[in-house]
């Protein structure tokens, strides 16, 4: 939808601790329909770099192709931008995040420039377990192209076509699970009081935070029968927990009960409160977290919140022991051996 | 038949089953030959497989310093049973049979025209040696200290390179020279005066050279022109210029102290992904490149496309090989002229660079750098598997200290704040097609900007309006007119005469070439010589051609690639330029070059003429 937005501000809106303004981390007006999910998601990631303070010109976005891919573009305008070919975008912030590692990485993505045309690429930077939030934003369906079903729709969904999706459906939480992202988390677009926590707490985590956000297309999968829909998925998703997120520094001001609650400290140093439901099912346990996710889809419900945390993960650049410092500020004398190294490999030679 | 006699020019083919040891041992012999101060040309032939096919080794000694396949085998050291009979069917009339004589020559090797050299390898190798691993091996050395009589080689030079060679292995250094001398105490007591190749030290013909193989250069020519970001995928017969790149990497990009890498080696899921990464790094300011062959290009024909349209300074190596499709994975083509040249959907056309040696694997490789950043667009240097698996005889590697990076027109942090108009990306402000870029994180409040693969304005904008197209597209040719000032240059090798025939080649071709232009020389028929160094061409390229009655264009392709390229790109009539192609998977030989030039030449007759080289694999 294209309209056009006030410049206007409110003079008393409040600067974040960095002396930024909400207003510094948006960007273009959307073009996406009216009451598309996406758009909700991107005010929540806008929310969430400003409560956390983050230099914006620090953060890089990227995407593939698709409705969701677009977002970068209504978002961050201070931010350097790319939007790449389908369902590529992971190896792009791979090489971006080794040619620099002090930039914050935020990779939007759909569930088809994920879960089909770029699964072998997810699946890798997974593996990698590269620095970087991965935002899915999952809706089932392919907009762009006009309504077909993605590999993330639910065998049994109907979308506004009428015919129902007859194949299985991918989990992508899962599999990032299972493939070692020390960060998984899955929230629905129309939720913001999760949403931007779970987005603060993704960005400060230090390897691969993947997030799973349901959102619907109110064009083409928002029936009464498809399982993407507003109304399905308000009706049947389940939180694993309420929680907090404290970002380093900043005073703690509640108490919590014990036993209900589960701190897990990020390498940052700020810590996630988790008021839990069940407080045996500890997050940071990859195959109860599988699990958790096994048991709610058999219910019928689509778990929520976050899933699996292991702040301890090794990301890319530790794996591969490269310089603290960002490969793109190496000069030439660091990088050249000169002509002496050069005349000794020739001797070698001869 | 009079036994084949010559000195100093020769081709010996070591014969073998590929996972028994034997690249070693013949890779002694060439070193050997190569510090015997001889111009040598080794040429690994060998199968898509691990263990247990046939492989060829093929050795070429040219006091004359021809470095291409010569065509025809000398000696055969045959050590494979498997295609003994095809190596002895094959050898030349007057040529030389060295075989493991512990068992008897079956019946039907009855040919009257060839010397037969004998040696019980098997039983002097069981006798003087008790561990049965070992024993296959030292097989291979017993041989190489027979070829060292036989070809009156000064044994100290083997002795030499087997101690370098085990350095770091040294109690493998006594059985090595046992075995050695094993086999030249037999071939003296046995055989002598009955081989009539031999060798002479020669110390006026290699000067500074060195043997190197055009991988390992490629990866030296990385490491020096500043490369941090490697993403990659394994496929023969690019995997070493990586390996290399790794090995060099820990040799001169350890930092001090902490040991930390100052390079990311990324082995990608696939070649999508391989130069995925390559991109986003040198988007983000680091450079980077790939290395892949023939099927990795296909895959990365979508990325090549978003890399030229939004202008992204990338370094591919191609390290051809023949296709098509997976084809024959360890054989050697230039098979990927068009195919790179115009890599991906839509208008696109790329930088190529073309090396011949090591030496310009070297620079090229490293220049491919500068000129990527400063045209921002794809350079891809061409490489084969010929040039890059085989060691090649080539000038020494040279740095000027003096030289810069040149990493084109980026805006840093106070030119940004500087800067009084707006800043668009894509806006050609100097004229030469190129606009400046700049790097994500630099500064708070400008040079952000938007990089995407779809149309786009001077501010990187999305833009279906068709004049915003256009104009960008227009700019995109522009910019390939600059790059013909930045290439380098083709190199124009003159007949010593004035010649109304012109030759064209580039890549591993010029060698084979060189020789078969100077043999029809002597035969009063002069050509002159193009060496094409890099495409776009540039105008001294199409000098050439129009300034020849008749102009030849020799490669190793089905299909005259280059020369297709050349009609297109420089508006020739196909009458022109007459194709003559060498594409069996072989590196072109010098003798069938003649042979097809001669004939072509002769008859007048301006077809497409295809070299057969005959000669096993």
């Amino acid at each position: 939808m294209t309209f056009f937005r006030p410049s206007f501000r409110h003079p008393q809106l409040p600067a974040n601790q960095a002396g930024y303004y909400l207003r510094d981390y948006e960007g273009g007006i959307s073009t996406l329909c009216a009451g598309c999910g996406h758009d909700s998601i991107n005010g929540a990631i806008i929310q969430a770099c400003y409560e956390l303070s983050l230099e914006p010109h620090r953060i890089v976005k990227l995407s593939g192709i698709g409705c969701s891919s677009k977002s970068p573009a209504y978002l961050l305008s201070a931010a350097h931008g790319f939007n790449s070919v389908h369902g590529r975008m992971p190896s792009i912030v791979t090489g971006a995040n080794m040619a620099n590692r002090e930039l914050l990485y935020l990779g939007i993505s759909g569930d088809g420039d994920t879960a089909s045309i770029g699964m072998g690429q997810f699946v890798h930077a997974v593996r990698r377990n590269l620095n970087m939030v991965y935002i899915v934003m999952n809706n089932g369906c392919y907009g762009l192209t006009k309504g077909q079903y993605s590999a993330t729709a639910d065998k049994g969904s109907v979308g506004k076509k009428g015919e129902p999706n007859l194949l299985e459906s991918i989990d992508l939480c899962e599999i990032a699970i299972q493939l070692g992202a020390g960060f998984v988390g899955r929230s629905f677009s129309g939720d913001k009081q999760q949403l931007v926590p779970l987005l603060k707490a993704a960005m400060s985590h230090i390897g691969m935070a993947f997030i799973d956000v349901i959102s619907p297309c109110v064009t083409f999968n928002n029936t009464p029968t498809s399982t993407k829909s507003y109304h399905w998925v308000r009706e049947h998703s389940e939180a694993t927990s309420t929680f907090d997120f404290v970002p380093f520094r900043q005073e703690i001001t509640t108490d919590y009960e014990n036993g209900s609650t589960e701190a897990v400290t990020l390498h940052d140093h700020s810590v996630i409160y988790l008021h839990k439901k069940d407080p045996e099912v500890a997050v940071t346990d990859r195959r109860q977290a599988v699990d958790a996710l096994e048991e709610h889809k058999e219910e019928g419900l689509i778990l929520t919140g976050v899933l699996y945390v292991d702040p301890e993960s090794e990301d890319t650049h530790t794996i591969l022991n490269t310089s603290e410092r960002p490969l793109n500020s190496l000069e030439q004398a660091e990088l050249c051996p000169g002509s002496a190294a050069l005349k000794e490999i020739n001797e070698e030679l001869r | 038949m009079k036994p084949i006699q010559s000195c100093n020019d020769l081709v010996i083919r070591f014969a073998n089953v590929n996972g028994s040891g034997s690249a070693s041992a013949n890779n002694l012999f060439a070193r050997a030959v190569f510090r015997l101060g001889l111009p040598v040309s080794p040429k690994n032939i060998f199968p898509s497989n691990i263990q247990g096919l046939p492989t060829w080794y093929e050795v070429r000694i040219s006091e004359q310093g021809y470095l291409g396949r010569r065509g025809g085998v000398d000696m055969v050291v045959a050590m494979n049973g498997q295609t003994m009979h095809r190596d002895y069917a094959e050898l030349q009339p007057g040529g030389y049979f060295v075989y493991d004589s512990s068992r008897q020559l079956p019946e039907e090797y009855e040919r009257q025209d060839l010397v037969l050299i004998g040696l019980p390898l098997t039983n002097l190798c069981n006798e003087a040696f008790d561990n049965p691993r070992m024993r296959g091996l030292l097989k291979n050395i017993i041989y190489v200290g027979g070829l060292a009589y036989l070809l009156d080689m000064e044994l100290e030079v083997l002795t030499a390179a087997v101690e370098l060679q085990y350095r770091k292995k040294s109690q493998l250094i006594p059985p090595n020279l046992k075995a050695l001398e094993l086999g030249y105490d037999h071939a003296r007591r046995h055989h002598q005066g009955r081989c009539l190749l031999t060798t002479r030290r020669r110390d006026d013909l290699i000067g500074d050279q060195i043997l190197m193989d055009g991988n390992a250069a490629t990866a030296l020519g990385a490491i020096y022109g500043g490369a941090t970001v490697v993403g990659w995928y394994p496929i023969t017969p690019s995997t070493s210029v990586i390996e290399h790149f790794g090995r060099y990497a820990e040799r001169f990009r350890r930092e001090e102290g902490g040991g930390r890498l100052m390079a990311a080696i990324v082995q990608a899921e696939d070649e999508l992904a391989a130069l995925g990464i390559v991109i986003g790094a040198a988007w983000n300011g680091a450079r980077a490149f790939t290395a892949t062959s023939g099927p990795g290009i296909s895959l990365m024909s979508e990325f090549l496309g978003l890399a030229y349209f939004a202008e992204i300074p990338v370094v591919l190596v191609n390290v051809q090989r023949a296709g098509p499709s997976t084809g024959m994975p360890t054989r050697t083509q230039q098979g990927d002229i068009l195919a790179c040249g115009y890599a991906s959907h839509g208008d696109t056309k790329h930088l190529l660079l073309f090396p011949s040696t090591p030496a310009e694997c070297f620079t090229m490789t490293a220049r491919a750098f500068d000129l990527a950043e400063r045209l921002q667009a794809p350079v891809i240097v061409m490489s084969d598997l010929d040039l890059g698996m085989n060691d090649q005889l080539s000038p020494p590697l040279n740095w000027d200290d003096d030289g810069r990076y040149d990493r084109g027109k980026v805006l840093d942090h106070d030119q940004l704040e500087a800067l009084e108009e707006q800043w668009g990306r894509y806006r050609d402000v100097d004229g030469d097609g190129v606009g400046y870029r700049t790097f994500p994180g630099t500064h708070p409040s400008k040079g952000a900007y938007f990089t995407r693969g779809t149309s786009h304005d001077e501010y990187s904008k999305y833009s279906e309006e068709s004049d915003t197209y256009l104009q960008n597209m227009e700019r995109l040719v522009q910019k390939w007119e600059t790059a013909k000032g930045l290439l380098p240059l083709p190199e124009e090798r003159p007949a010593e005469e004035k010649a109304a025939i012109g030759l064209v080649c580039y890549g591993t071709t010029i060698f084979s070439a060189q020789e078969a232009v100077e043999t029809l020389a002597r035969e009063g028929l002069a050509i002159d010589v193009l060496v094409i160094k890099a495409f776009p061409f540039q105008q001294a390229v199409v000098d050439f051609i129009q300034g020849h009655e008749e102009v030849l264009v020799v490669e190793q392709n089905r299909d005259s690639q280059l020369r297709t390229l050349l009609l297109v790109e420089c508006g020739l009539a196909p009458e022109q330029l007459t194709p003559v192609t060498s594409y069996d998977g072989l590196p072109i030989a010098a003798r069938a070059l003649v042979e097809q030039l001669r004939t072509l030449l002769a008859s007048g007759q301006s077809t497409t003429t295809t070299v057969t080289q005959g000669g096993a694999a």
